[in-house]
């Protein structure tokens, strides 16, 4: 076995860079929420990182107020944001449809603030810890690196769903709805497609995304109200390196973007909070459309 | 496509009289209110001067002071929503870090006040070119979300450099004596240097937006494409236009550190830069006194909400909906449309 790679243990490196890849999972889920929602809506979902946070907080709930357990708590979490998601698209977003995006992006900030500011008001800023489930309690030894059973799931898990939103929106026949109505909303809903009721959904399904995100990070981070606010402006910077023309792009952009970020971590710490923002701003300058995008 | 224009065309279908056509006639009105009120818009000019002159006497000078260095913000970050269409969602790195070069040359190398808010204003305007020269390649959400992400960057730099002393900040600042003569810990000395900086500030946009500079800004805002086919180089008056704003940004971020003697994170979060759309977006966008109007009324809020229990951040985000879903034009942007419609009758 190497003793170093470019002067640092192995198993530092591939530490972080295990690190990076549950860090990047979380930014391609969210990224991809983001993506979808903004194709439909073109609204940048800002409240994405608040309902991340509520997904956590509802599955913490469920266990200690309910006694159910994780495995429920992945489909039920998702549900109730995704619920929550509906209210907020019937009641408010859907009034701003014919109004410049920027109001969208406003009126959900105002929304994160109010869902952050809640949930804060009401179990204080330190966060909750959330145990492991059973099941994957324990690690792997892989030779080069421990890997605990639960972080590999979570990356396993993010593969397989956004790999499945991606396959659905591309191969799928309400894929091929939704792309269509992407494109030209009139024409689909003159085909009898029941367009609003599709971009209903798409909100719904876009922070049911974030809400799962959420409840997979509920063990690993502490259960915080602050956890989606800071998360969600590397999310930005990621759609933005990404361009948000692509499902795969954002979904790419964020893993290996985590990635990154976990290799900063080894080789120059101090810069890792805002790797993501340095990288940001020279994809800006060389493509000012993103990795993916394309300019409109 | 601008945040403006869609306002303007929302203006025109719900508040124009029925002779008037299309979109224009909304914000045609509001501009004859603005040029037939020329003498009562004077008038209200001099009688809030009054205002502000006679003000310290009646009210907690600390108070005022707040609000002045926040009009300011508000204006000068309305100067780029409201005149050019661009939505940043960074100015608080801005804000703070013309308090932290301020704080910190008047503190550590013992400059007088006036040169501590000259380098923060001039370090806010390096930052602003360098953001601006990044941010103006993309528009609309694109803007927004850079802007956010770039100053975010400055709220890590912020935490981790060492002469902003992370968490603690930068604090007991010395006031000093301006220019050698006014000790500015007198808090009559210091309210009228910062009214004056605040009317400097103010002046400058004022003559800005009425600028032929201002008109093609203007021009931008409305209809990009036309203002480039006419020759316009749209990119240099956009980056122009966001130099400014950061710089005026600074001028009031800087101030802000002399009369609180303080620079600290909170100046860089992302919450400030809400807080700041927050003000204009409240007092009326795209208009020269609305985000006064708003900056008064949120910091006066926000002093009254922290002597209750309510949670801020709640009912911050509780008027943000309110505004975006029913009250788009702002306060003033009201009243500028109803003095119009009064006119047209």
């Amino acid at each position: 076995m190497m003793a170093t790679i470019f002067g640092i243990p192995p198993q530092a490196l591939f530490g972080q860079l295990l690190l990076g890849l549950i860090n990047g999972s979380f930014y391609a889920l969210l990224s991809l929420g983001l993506a979808v929602i903004f194709g439909m809506l073109n609204v940048i979902n800002f409240a994405h990182g608040a309902l991340y946070m509520m997904g956590a907080f509802v599955s913490w709930l469920l266990l200690t107020q309910l006694g159910i357990g994780y495995w429920w708590a992945l489909l039920l979490a998702p549900l109730i944001v995704g619920l929550f998601g509906v209210i907020l698209e019937k009641t408010l977003l859907s009034r701003l449809y014919q109004l410049d995006h920027l109001y969208g992006l406003l009126l959900t900030f105002g929304l994160a603030l109010i869902v952050e500011g809640a949930f804060r008001h009401q179990y204080g800023v330190s966060g909750q810890p959330y145990p492991i489930p059973e099941m994957l309690r324990g690690g792997q030894n892989l030779g080069f690196m421990f890997l605990p059973n639960y972080r590999g799931w979570v990356v396993v898990a993010s593969l397989v769903v956004c790999l499945g939103t991606w396959l659905a929106i591309e191969k799928t026949k309400l894929g091929a709805y939704l792309r269509a109505a992407t494109e030209n909303p009139v024409l689909v809903q003159a085909f009898g497609i029941n367009v609003p009721r599709m971009v209903t959904l798409t909100y719904a399904f876009g922070v049911a995304l974030a809400g799962l995100a959420g409840v997979l990070a509920a063990p690993i981070y502490q259960v915080s109200p602050l956890m989606g606010s800071n998360l969600i402006i590397v999310v930005f910077a990621v759609v933005v390196i990404g361009g948000m023309g692509s499902i795969l792009g954002a979904v790419l952009t964020g893993y290996g973007l985590g990635l990154l970020e976990g290799l900063t971590k080894v080789f120059y710490p101090e810069a890792s909070n805002i790797v993501v923002f340095v990288i940001m701003a020279v994809v800006l300058m060389i493509k000012p459309a993103g990795l993916f995008g394309r300019e409109r | 496509m601008s945040l403006h224009s869609q306002s303007g065309a929302q203006r025109g279908t719900r508040g124009a009289p029925p002779a008037a056509t299309g979109a224009a006639a909304g914000r045609a009105a509001g501009e004859a209110a603005g040029r037939g009120g020329a003498t009562v818009g004077r008038l209200a000019a001099l009688v809030a001067l009054a205002v502000l002159l006679g003000a310290p006497f009646l009210l907690y000078p600390v108070f005022l002071m707040k609000v002045l260095c926040f009009a300011l913000f508000a204006c000068a970050f309305n100067l780029l929503i409201g005149f050019g269409g661009l939505l940043s969602f960074g100015h608080a790195a801005f804000f703070g870090s013309a308090a932290y070069v301020t704080a910190h040359v008047v503190k550590e190398w013992g400059l007088p006040p006036e040169l501590g808010i000259l380098l923060g204003t001039a370090a806010a305007a390096v930052l602003g070119l360098a953001f601006g020269a990044i941010a103006i390649r993309r528009q609309g959400i694109y803007f927004a979300m850079i802007t956010l992400a770039l100053s975010q960057m400055v709220f890590f730099l912020a935490l981790q450099l060492p002469f902003t002393h992370g968490e603690d900040g930068i604090q007991a600042v010395p006031r000093g004596t301006l220019f050698g003569l006014f000790n500015l810990n007198d808090p009559l000395a210091m309210y009228y240097t910062v009214l004056a900086v605040f009317l400097i500030g103010f002046a400058i946009i004022w003559r800005t937006v009425h600028s032929p500079f201002g008109q093609v800004l203007k021009a931008i805002r409305e209809n990009e494409p036309r203002a480039i086919s006419l020759g316009y180089r749209t990119d240099r008056y956009k980056l122009l236009a966001f130099v400014l704003s950061a710089t005026l940004t600074g001028l009031a971020g800087g101030t802000k550190a002399i009369v609180f003697q303080l620079a600290t994170l909170t100046d860089v979060t992302w919450q400030m830069s809400g807080e700041v759309v927050l003000m204009t977006l409240l007092g009326g966008m795209g208009t020269l006194f609305g985000p006064v109007v708003g900056a008064g009324l949120v910091v006066a809020l926000e002093n009254y909400l922290a002597a209750t229990s309510l949670p801020v951040p709640v009912v911050i985000g509780v008027i943000f909906v309110v505004c975006v879903l029913l009250f788009r034009r702002g306060i003033a942007g009201e009243v500028l449309a109803r003095m119009g419609q009064q006119k047209a009758k």
